[in-house]
């Protein structure tokens, strides 16, 4: 009985509990450094070329209208022009393309100093009501534009949708029209998924307030890519969003011209709108940074990799060295 | 047990001539007068069933350690968890997420507060439980209680009431504190070990009342009935007053009738006592003081890091909220898309102050990242997993008691690794308190072959070195290395005899088997024997099986000759009132005859006399003075014909000092008739002399006949070391530790242990403070202040002054002058000279002494102490000291109770500190610096994009990543680093215990490093925020045109943020096993498959995440170049950092580890073996030290001899 104690007590071995398991044991040797300093390098630098080279590929138009589009009896206040539903707002833009532009070619507005990853605003929705024709009074976080002032619930609810960018562009060029293809610019995953093919806009800018672009009540949300595309909040308060594709390809020194319809009231707090026309490669739009970013690391760590190296040749250590113990160090110091 | 043995029931108090005298009782025969409070108890004897209702009902025996109960643990264990700082700010935070302020969603708050606290509660509960089941073992004792009508039977301790008679068998502990009504002897003495109380190994003698003499059977207690009238409970040791009525008198009692709680029967073959004092109110539970929590160094570290990184956190919340009132005020109104104000006032640019503050709430919740909610859980966790490898090491497993190391508290770990100084007990930590008879000298001649530890350490020492220090030698000196040679190099024997006898460690073929008698002075080694065999006061016991006779001695040494005398052929077989019977064996004689030796008179050992002589006539009628006593007292008594072998005795004598044996010089004179009976007639006069010059008188009568005394010789008694404790010493002193000893022992005993300690050696100059005899007599208070200041003063100028950098001086003091020196005035002064010195030994010290001294060093220093001790008298210091260790495995357990780690034996120090310590330190360091890390990583991103987003607060990350990061995709292989790394493999850290002191000195967590780690998370939350922002900044990121929106940056920017992070911990780890690959390994993978599956829910649960991986990222090149780009930009600099110092400045480990790479310690053994024995700090003590100081003697002397034939040589090497 007594024995049995003892033993229970016993720690039993096992390479585990002792620890004693087999480990790799790496250590930073100077062929490792450098070899790994010039592997980074060797491996950056030409991917950051072939970024930057695809970077370059992409031809990307930018126009800025939203002061241009003010008319000059109005220049001193834009928002009463912005305002005023009586005035005409289209406003004629022409776009020279630079180079040859291969379809297809992204049409995007740009807006700038646009809150859109304000708190406020990212939280004013309800994806339950987007996707649930049952679930159109869901319109707890939808504040404040939740229900019309007779109580009835808005759908699509919440500041985002109620804020929906609404100019509007038609692109010709050499007089015939390019038809912009308004069709899967939305994630397939939005229109197929989040937003029901079966919920209809209901009430919607039909309270005091008119934000931004009114929805045809017939046709269902996961019809409507404009909305879809709006409700993906942007991270950053200058943002680009999809509007359309051009399935044609446009020949270089082309002028377009771009009847933009100016509606929106980016002039209250301030902001810019810009009509891009863009074709992307593999690494989408137009991205310097990336490649240069990629050059730089990899350039530092050659840079580190030859300093090691010189370092290695002037003041070598022989690794395991004793010497370097510290109790043999001692009396130097 | 009983059986097989024969009691000799003989009146033990006539053996003591004036040690154990009855106290004259005139003095004190009246009963105590009580009054006033503290004396209320009254316990009626025999009669429990009274104690049961009030106003007599008392605490019962049942005692509890354990911090709460099942009613108590839920509020008790929830307050003792926010108590913390960081946990109420968390409880807050989550409080607050329920309100709209909130950030994030509440789920996202209250479960990982819910987690960490549930867990930490669950370690708390599973330690109150181990408590618990320790306590139940003690509750759950046996003993025998008197159940009325005479009877007794078992009972566990838990059921004893007070008024109970128990019966208390030899070698049992007292479960209570009682009145001791009887004994097995005659007249009602019983010896008692209190080393659990007080460290003491004397055994104590404790008598009853002559009135209470007669109830000395179980019978006898059916009708005893009798009050007691006492103090109340209280903590005083050594005091006790109360009154017994009993038969219609009134006695009083003393302190040496009560038997404490947790003291020990011995010698004794049963006690019948009454139980006073019951669990908590017994006296030694009153001594116990509540173990206070410790924390370590590391964590109040941590506690102020967690500060600074508060600061941050309300620092940043200001900047966050005031920009966000700014932005309110100015620019919201125009932000027409916001509508703002609300009807909360969260944004209400009228009122932009308020909502600034409302907005200041929601970023002190955001950022709450800077101060990882799971630190703390993670640090418990790991302290827990490391306390089980601490328990489960088979290396710290003692086979012979069956007891494992283990650690009681985990929270201490990483303070094993900072440990500068340890306190030690002495017995039952370095000794095992036994003695064993190991050498002799008699007749001026040396017996004895078997080399005491020290020697053989010093020895296997010696061997080691000079292979290491070879070439050294051939170097200095030609015959260096053959003069070393010439040391005599014992050779080990350890267990070379089979059956090894306890006490007797004595070899030599000269004297065994009555071969004695054929050595040059026969007469002389009779004598010597006889002196062994006669003059002690030990009661034989046969053991009638094996027919051999065992001795029941007061102390171990005595014991020791008496089984050394035994095995020369002088059993010690019987004792009467008057006479010893000796079986001698002789070559000569067939059969051993028995002789009978009549015991005149006995003069009794006390530690002022330091001497015990015994009167005997032989048969012849020959009356011989037996004397044994310290060397330095016999020598001074010697008659003028008795000095022949002074001279070499003396030289053995200081031989077994310095082999740390304990010495005892043997005399004897012969005695005429008429001289003894002239002597007896006033030895008699002074033994019956009442009044106070009684004792004076017959010191004085005594001392007369102790006089013209002929030497013998002398013996050698090894006060058994505990396996391997002058190893671990030495190995702990090379570690850089210093050790104090802290004893309540007698001062010559605890400088024995010092030297076979190696603590003292010879050449080492001591520094004794003690009391004088002159001091004695003045017992002014101021008068020994004064002398004491001029002690240390002296003292410290005294090392002040030392040229010798070799020099080691040693300090020594005693209870007495301690209280002095421990006082307010003085204890600045005493500890800057303890700290001058190489060993400290405080003697004669008592528990709360012991306690004070620890918190001297503890405050005195600021560096860590560890406290290791085995008794109840270690308590104070083991609760005292930043760390207490407990030695398990003996039967007292409140050391171990109070402990923080308990270990078998004192040798598992070692690898209790210098390798787990070691390890535990580089974990939990490593590991709080990389959270902080990974924290302000991650947590500042938070803050750099509220900045982008108006200061609105909102987030860039989903609240299930955030969730995520701390509970599943970052913890694991930050766990892994704090329980499985090991910068070098544990004999590694054996084999250079140099290595430890990289935790004393803290070279991991110091300020530098920590601001050093919270820069790289500062670098890191820069680079992964920046470089992800400007890559999906507006451009479309992949090939179909579309544009990132905050779900798209904020998933990318998290991958790097897990990349990096876990790259980050694999570029801090040294060892990898397959456990750290696969954690490192699944945290990232772990998030993608979670990307995938948080994809794959309903998008009212997903959101903007809904297939964000599948359909959005994965097809996005550039979601995976970014990835690359921006963990290879964060870790580049540490990258670099890392190489950099190891290839410059690289520290001790690193070295070590880059031998064990190039396997240079397997083609180079001999730079091997070189490094292992210079890998050691400085020290003075400790038998390497001891070797030092010997070869360095040697080579002086060698370097004399050659001055003579040389003398410019010599002028040369002296300058080196």
């Amino acid at each position: 009985m007594d024995q049995k104690n003892k033993n229970s007590k016993k720690p039993s071995y096992s390479r585990f509990s002792q620890q004693e398991l087999s480990a790799w044991k790496p250590i930073l040797t100077p062929g490792w450094v450098i070899a790994s300093f010039l592997t980074i390098g060797a491996l950056f630098i030409p991917v950051g070329l072939v970024a930057l080279s695809a970077s370059d590929a992409v031809v990307e138009i930018v126009d800025r209208y939203d002061e241009e589009c003010i008319p000059d009896a109005y220049s001193m206040d834009p928002e009463s022009f912005i305002q005023n539903p009586d005035i005409k707002k289209t406003c004629v833009r022409s776009l020279r393309v630079p180079k040859k532009m291969v379809a297809p070619i992204f049409v995007y507005y740009q807006l700038e100093n646009f809150y859109q990853n304000h708190r406020r605003f990212v939280k004013s929705r309800s994806d339950k009501q987007l996707r649930d024709p049952e679930a159109n009074n869901d319109t707890y976080h939808c504040f404040p534009e939740a229900r019309t002032s007779d109580g009835k619930p808005i759908v699509p609810c919440g500041l985002i949708a109620w804020s929906l960018f609404n100019d509007t562009y038609k692109l010709s060029t050499r007089g015939k029209p390019l038809t912009i293809n308004k069709k899967g610019i939305a994630w397939k995953s939005d229109t197929e998924v989040k937003f029901g093919s079966n919920v209809y806009p209901k009430d919607f800018q039909k309270g005091g307030l008119i934000g931004g672009a009114k929805l045809d009540e017939k046709v269902p949300l996961s019809e409507q890519e404009d909305l879809i595309v709006w409700m993906r909040t942007a991270a950053l308060p200058n943002f680009r969003k999809l509007y359309g594709k051009i399935d044609t390809d446009l020949e270089a020194h082309e002028t377009i011209k771009a009847e933009v319809e100016n509606n929106y009231n980016t002039y209250k707090f301030g902001g810019r709108k810009k009509l891009v026309l863009s074709t992307t490669t593999w690494i989408g739009g137009k991205n310097d940074f990336l490649g240069v970013a990629y050059i730089t690391v990899g350039g530092l760590c050659l840079f580190m990799a030859i300093n090691f190296i010189l370092l290695y040749v002037f003041r070598p250590r022989r690794l395991g060295d004793p010497s370097y113990l510290s109790w043999n160090r001692l009396p130097v110091a | 047990m009983g059986h097989g043995r024969i009691r000799a029931k003989i009146r033990r108090s006539s053996l003591y001539t004036f040690g154990c005298i009855r106290p004259p009782r005139e003095s004190t025969d009246e009963p105590h007068q009580f009054r006033g409070p503290g004396y209320s108890r009254q316990v009626c004897c025999n009669q429990p069933q009274l104690h049961q209702k009030k106003p007599l009902k008392y605490v019962s025996n049942y005692i509890s350690t354990t911090k709460y109960n099942v009613i108590t643990f839920l509020p008790k264990a929830l307050f003792e968890q926010f108590r913390r700082v960081a946990n109420v700010y968390f409880l807050l935070a989550a409080a607050l997420s329920l309100t709209p302020v909130s950030p994030f969603s509440a789920y996202s708050m209250i479960a990982p507060l819910a987690f960490v606290i549930g867990l930490s509660m669950a370690k708390e509960a599973v330690e109150n439980w181990h408590r618990f089941m320790q306590d139940m073992k003690v509750n759950m004792r046996k003993v025998n209680v008197h159940n009325g009508d005479g009877v007794f039977s078992l009972k566990p301790w838990m059921n004893i009431r007070v008024g109970d008679v128990l019966k208390v068998e030899k070698d049992q502990f007292f479960p209570a504190d009682l009145l001791l009504l009887s004994s097995s002897y005659e007249d009602g003495i019983c010896y008692v070990e209190t080393m659990n109380l007080d460290g003491e190994t004397n055994l104590k003698v404790k008598r009853s009342l002559e009135a209470t003499l007669t109830l000395d059977d179980d019978a006898a207690f059916k009708d005893f009935k009798g009050t007691i009238k006492c103090e109340d409970p209280n903590p005083n040791l050594y005091a006790f007053v109360g009154n017994l009525e009993y038969d219609r008198q009134v006695f009083p009692l003393d302190p040496s009738q009560i038997l404490l709680r947790d003291s020990k029967l011995r010698n004794t073959g049963h006690v019948y006592g009454v139980v006073i004092f019951s669990g908590h109110d017994s006296k030694v539970m009153q001594n116990a003081t509540k173990s206070p929590s410790k924390r370590s160094t590391i964590e109040k570290q941590m506690d102020k890091i967690i500060y600074v990184l508060f600061t941050l956190l309300v620092l940043i919340s200001l900047i966050s909220s005031t920009g966000f009132a700014i932005k309110t005020k100015t620019q919201m109104p125009s932000w027409w898309y916001l509508q703002a104000p609300d009807d909360e006032g969260l944004y209400d640019p009228n009122n932009a102050a308020l909502s600034g503050f409302y907005h200041l709430v929601t970023a002190l919740i955001l950022y709450g990242y800077l101060i990882p909610i799971s630190l703390y859980v993670s640090i418990e966790l790991v302290k827990v997993l490391q306390a089980l490898f601490i328990n489960q090491d088979i290396h710290m497993y003692d086979e012979e008691t069956g007891t494992p190391a283990q650690a009681r508290t985990s929270n201490l770990n990483e303070e094993l690794g900072m440990v500068d100084t340890i306190l030690s007990d002495k017995t039952g930590t370095l000794t095992c308190n036994q003695m064993d008879f190991l050498k002799c000298s008699i007749a001026g001649i040396p017996y004895g072959m078997r080399s005491s530890e020290v020697e053989l350490a010093a020895a296997s020492q010696m061997a080691e070195d000079l292979e290491g220090h070879g070439h050294d030698f051939s170097r200095t000196g030609g015959q260096n290395g053959s003069e070393i040679e010439l040391e005599t190099v014992p050779t080990p024997k350890g267990e070379s005899s089979p059956s090894r006898i306890k006490g007797f460690s004595f070899e030599d073929h000269r004297l065994m088997n009555g071969n004695w008698s054929r050595e040059h002075d026969a007469d002389v080694h009779l004598l010597f024997f006889r002196v062994l065999a006669l003059c002690h006061t030990a009661i034989p016991e046969l053991n009638e099986e094996t027919g051999t006779y065992s001795y029941e001695a007061e102390s171990p040494d005595e014991g020791a000759f008496l089984v050394a005398a035994r095995e020369f052929g002088f059993e010690f077989c019987k004792r009467t009132q008057s006479s010893i019977l000796v079986r001698e064996r002789h070559h000569s004689y067939e059969q051993p005859i028995e002789r009978e030796f009549k015991l005149l008179n006995l003069l009794d050992f006390t530690s002022k006399r330091k001497r015990m002589s015994v009167i005997v006539q032989d048969e012849s009628g020959q009356i011989l003075l037996l004397c044994k006593g310290a060397d330095s007292i016999i020598f001074d008594r010697l008659a003028k014909n008795g000095r022949v072998y002074e001279e070499a005795t003396t030289k053995h004598l200081n031989d077994y000092g310095e082999a740390g044996l304990r010495t005892l010089a043997l005399a004897y004179r012969k005695l005429e008739e008429s001289e003894y009976s002239a002597w007896n007639d006033e030895f008699v006069k002074a033994k019956t002399a009442i009044g106070g010059d009684r004792e004076a008188m017959l010191e004085r009568v005594s001392d007369m006949m102790e006089r013209d005394l002929i030497l013998i010789g002398a013996t050698a008694v090894e006060d058994k070391l505990q396996q391997g404790v002058p190893q671990c010493i030495d190995k702990l002193a090379q570690a850089g530790l210093k050790l104090w000893v802290l004893t309540g022992d007698k001062m010559e005993t605890a400088i024995n242990i010092g030297f076979s300690c190696s603590l003292l050696r010879q050449g080492m100059k001591q520094i004794c403070i003690t009391t004088t005899a002159d001091m004695l007599n003045q017992d002014s208070k101021k008068a020994v202040k004064e002398n004491i200041v001029m002690q240390i003063t002296n003292a410290s100028q005294m090392i002040k002054l030392e040229k010798d950098p070799h020099a080691a001086f040693a300090l020594i003091i005693d209870g007495k002058m301690l209280s002095y020196a421990l006082e307010d005035d003085l204890k600045h002064q005493f500890l800057s000279l303890a700290v001058a010195c190489a060993s400290v030994i405080c003697c004669r010290v008592s528990p709360k002494q012991k306690a004070m001294v620890t918190r001297l060093v503890k405050e005195g220093t600021g560096k860590t102490t560890l406290a290791i001790g085995d008794g109840a008298n270690d308590v104070g210091m083991i609760q005292e000291a930043d760390i207490g260790v407990g030695i398990s495995g003996v039967e007292g357990m409140q050391a171990v109770m109070a402990s923080d780690f308990s270990i078998a034996q004192f040798r598992f120090l070692e690898r209790l500190l210098v390798v787990h310590g070691h390890w535990c330190y580089k974990r939990i360091a490593q590991m709080i610096c990389y959270f902080f890390y990974k924290n302000i990583a991650f947590g500042l991103t938070l803050f750099y994009f509220e900045a982008f987003t108006g200061f609105s607060g909102q987030s860039v990350y989903d609240d299930w990543y955030m969730l995520l990061f701390n509970v599943v995709l970052t913890s694991l292989p930050v766990i892994a680093l704090g329980v499985f790394e090991q910068d070098v493999s544990s004999e590694i850290c054996l084999q250079f215990p140099a290595l430890y002191q990289q935790g004393p000195r803290n070279l991991f967590f110091d300020w530098y490093r920590i601001f050093g780690w919270m820069g790289n998370g500062l670098y890191c939350s820069l680079i992964v925020f920046f470089l992800n922002i400007i890559i999906f900044y507006d451009q479309a990121f992949r090939v179909g045109g579309q544009t990132a929106d905050m779900t798209v940056v904020g998933t990318a920017m998290f991958t790097c943020v897990i990349y990096a992070v876990n790259c980050q911990i694999a570029l801090t780890m040294s060892h990898f096993t397959w456990i750290q690959h696969f954690l490192i390994g699944f945290s990232i993978i772990a998030w993608y498959v979670f990307l995938i599956l948080y994809g794959m829910l309903s998008p009212e649960l997903a959101g903007n995440a809904y297939k964000i991986f599948v359909e959005a990222l994965a097809p996005a090149p550039i979601f995976w170049l970014s990835t690359l780009l921006v963990t290879v930009a964060c870790n580049l600099p540490y990258l670099a950092h890392i190489s950099f110092q190891r290839s410059f400045n690289p520290m001790d480990h690193h070295v070590i580890q880059e031998i064990k790479y190039y396997k240079k310690d397997v083609e180079d053994r001999h730079m091997w073996t070189r490094e292992r024995s210079k890998a050691r700090q400085e020290t003075k003590i400790g038998f390497s030290a001891r070797v030092d100081a010997k070869i360095r003697h040697l080579r002086q002397m060698l370097q004399k001899k050659s001055s003579v034939l040389s003398p410019r040589v010599a002028l040369a090497a002296t300058q080196t």
